[in-house]
């Protein structure tokens, strides 16, 4: 068999299933339901795999290539595996005036990889994000759910030391 | 509960405040906990909702609106009041739907996040007597995915008010059902746009839609649905609790704007904050008295009134007033209110760079002149920045700016991304011309050979 097709061996997790129609009863219609199941899935997973397109097509009873358009538009759904942690580095104009190129500079120092990138260990992923609304504080990050602001180069170390 | 400090708490929590003065921002705590339904109600919290849907009829609240002159606060500033009054008066489309526009993502902008983390019952509340005044059924809370603390405080005091009738069948005994969902979003800057936001909410991508049809007659579903920033349904209780007159007292001398408005200033200014302020007061009381001017070893180089998609203006234009018609006096527009400083030490090239590559790569990809506009920009700047440019790349960049104008796009995202960029070329241009590369003597190798003569 062709290991190119993987979409049969893709299926859902009870958990994933139920949390799905859980989330499409707020809904006038199933489809709004859409970027939700993919961020359940990626909350499972770490990331969408191909083949979730086609089972989340099949809950909501909307076209697989519909719920891909969607994967593939939002920047916060991961069409790749990545790393363990997600650090979010903000790239407003605001964090660029606090510096946010020497936090992205010592970063990659520290984890050789540069934005869009994960580390060989599978440990980190870094990505820039719009404004993180922080800005009285910048520059700015969030590692996974948490946020930090004034964040200084030579504390990068310290911060990253938090998450194995 | 955990007491986990809230990246929101900041000068705001600290200026002396009263409910007079400072309708959004004076239940605050010191301390920047979230203020919940029992403090809430203790600081007079439900007793406007309580009035709205007791003593008053549906009109009435949209009248008051109207006579508040209150305008929107996501940025554009078109008054409330009327975007109210465009709902269909017809009785038989009777699923209507009101969203929050919680999507805040214009860069250096926060002042949303404020409101839902530390007062998420005041969102609530203003929420649950524009449903009203609206005749929704169901509201929506249109949340960035980043805001985890917002989406957690907001869930909580949704529940709070669901359990104490705030929310839910027959809200306070009057007979109005609303119920109310966070809806938390995957990232994308075009979410913000209110005809993107409601396709991103129907679970399709975020291009914006054609208009008209607006909304108001075909939303969300295909039904009439009315989209508000947060810190505009925030305005709506004290509105409606306090009156017009009272409302209208609120502004500065001169200003044509109604109540007060979070105004903050960021950069590497003294004290870097948000604080609520009467439309009206001087962009230079805002600089100096709040934000304490520059730090030590700084200058004022230019400022940006309020978010990426306002132009830039310079030390002298601090005397404008801060509301929409001052800050389109010195040629620009007020945008979100949160000013953000330029220093001595940035350069303008560089700057510019770095915001449009954040609006090129936030481009819904819909329409030719923004897709392929913003790179050519972002290409241009770069070039320039490594002082590579062509002695007619300044010229394209202005053209860019008037070719993503106004009118031209499908939307307002392009003529947000080239504002700033024609305001940089405007008052600094010599910088953009410091990036040209020095034309090379022509050797005579550079000639087109001539042949056949």
């Amino acid at each position: 068999m062709s290991t190119l097709i993987q979409t049969d061996r893709f299926a859902l997790s009870e958990t994933e299933r139920s949390a799905i129609e859980h989330e499409m009863h707020h809904y006038e219609d199933p489809r709004a339901a859409s970027i939700e199941a993919l961020k359940i899935v990626q909350k499972a997973r770490g990331w969408v795999p191909d083949g979730a397109a086609d089972a989340i097509g099949a809950i909501l009873g909307i076209p697989a290539s519909d719920v891909e358009g969607v994967a593939t538009f939002y920047s916060q759904i991961f069409r790749q595996p990545v790393g363990r942690h997600i650090i979010r580095v903000c790239d407003s104009m605001t964090c660029f005036i606090g510096g946010h190129e020497s936090i992205l500079d010592a970063i990659g120092q520290q984890l050789g990889i540069a934005p869009g990138q994960t580390t060989a260990d599978g440990r980190f992923t870094l990505i820039p994000v719009c404004c993180l609304g922080n800005c009285d504080k910048a520059p700015a990050l969030m590692i996974d759910d948490d946020t930090f602001g004034d964040v200084r180069a030579d504390g990068v170390a310290a911060l990253l030391e938090a998450y194995p | 509960m955990n007491q986990r400090i809230l990246a929101s708490l900041g000068p705001a929590n600290r200026v002396a405040r009263n409910e007079e003065t400072h309708p959004l921002t004076w239940r605050l705590r010191d301390d920047g906990q979230p203020v919940w339904l029992d403090e809430y109600r203790q600081k007079n919290g439900y007793a406007a909702a309580r009035k709205a849907l007791g003593e008053m009829a549906q009109a009435d609240i949209v009248q008051t609106v109207k006579e508040s002159g209150l305008k929107g606060r996501g940025g554009a500033g078109f008054p409330t009041g009327v975007k109210w009054g465009l709902m269909p008066a017809d009785e038989s489309l009777n699923i209507r739907y009101l969203l929050c526009n919680a999507d805040e993502m214009e860069p250096n902008t926060w002042k949303d996040r404020l409101l839902m983390e530390q007062l998420p019952h005041l969102l609530i509340e203003g929420m649950l007597i524009s449903a009203r005044a609206l005749k929704a059924y169901r509201g929506y809370i249109f949340l960035r995915g980043e805001y985890v603390d917002a989406a957690r405080n907001l869930n909580r005091a949704i529940e709070e008010a669901k359990a104490a009738g705030l929310l839910g069948h027959n809200i306070l005994g009057s007979g109005f059902d609303f119920e109310l969902f966070v809806h938390t979003g995957a990232g994308r800057y075009i979410c913000g746009e209110e005809t993107a936001l409601i396709n991103s909410l129907e679970g399709r991508r975020a291009n914006p839609r054609a208009k008209p049809p607006f909304p108001a007659a075909v939303g969300v579903w295909g039904k009439p649905t009315c989209v508000n920033n947060v810190e505009t349904l925030c305005n709506v209780p004290a509105i409606v609790g306090h009156g017009v007159n009272w409302y209208k007292s609120l502004a500065r001398p001169g200003s044509e704007d109604m109540g007060t408005k979070l105004m903050g200033f960021s950069g590497k200014v003294k004290t870097p904050g948000i604080w609520e302020l009467p439309f009206g007061i001087t962009a230079r009381e805002l600089f100096e008295d709040y934000a304490g001017g520059m730090r030590d070893g700084y200058r004022l180089k230019c400022w940006q009134p309020g978010g990426a998609g306002t132009g830039f203006l310079l030390p002298e234009h601090l005397e404008a007033q801060m509301y929409a018609g001052g800050i389109a006096k010195v040629g620009t527009r007020m945008g979100t209110g949160l000013a953000l400083a330029v220093d001595h030490t940035i350069n303008m090239v560089s700057l510019l760079r770095n915001m449009e590559e954040f609006f090129a790569r936030e481009s819904c990809g819909w329409c030719t002149p923004c897709r392929d506009g913003l790179p050519w920009s972002v290409k241009l700047l770069r070039a320039l920045e490594r002082g590579q440019g062509r002695p007619k790349d300044i010229e394209t960049l202005l053209h860019l700016v008037d070719f993503l104008g106004p009118g031209r796009t499908f939307c307002a995202h392009a003529p947000g991304a080239v504002e700033p960029l024609g305001s940089a070329v405007k008052y600094f241009r010599d910088e953009f011309e410091a990036g040209v590369a020095p034309v090379p003597a022509a050797s005579p190798t550079s000639q087109p050979a001539v042949i056949g003569q």
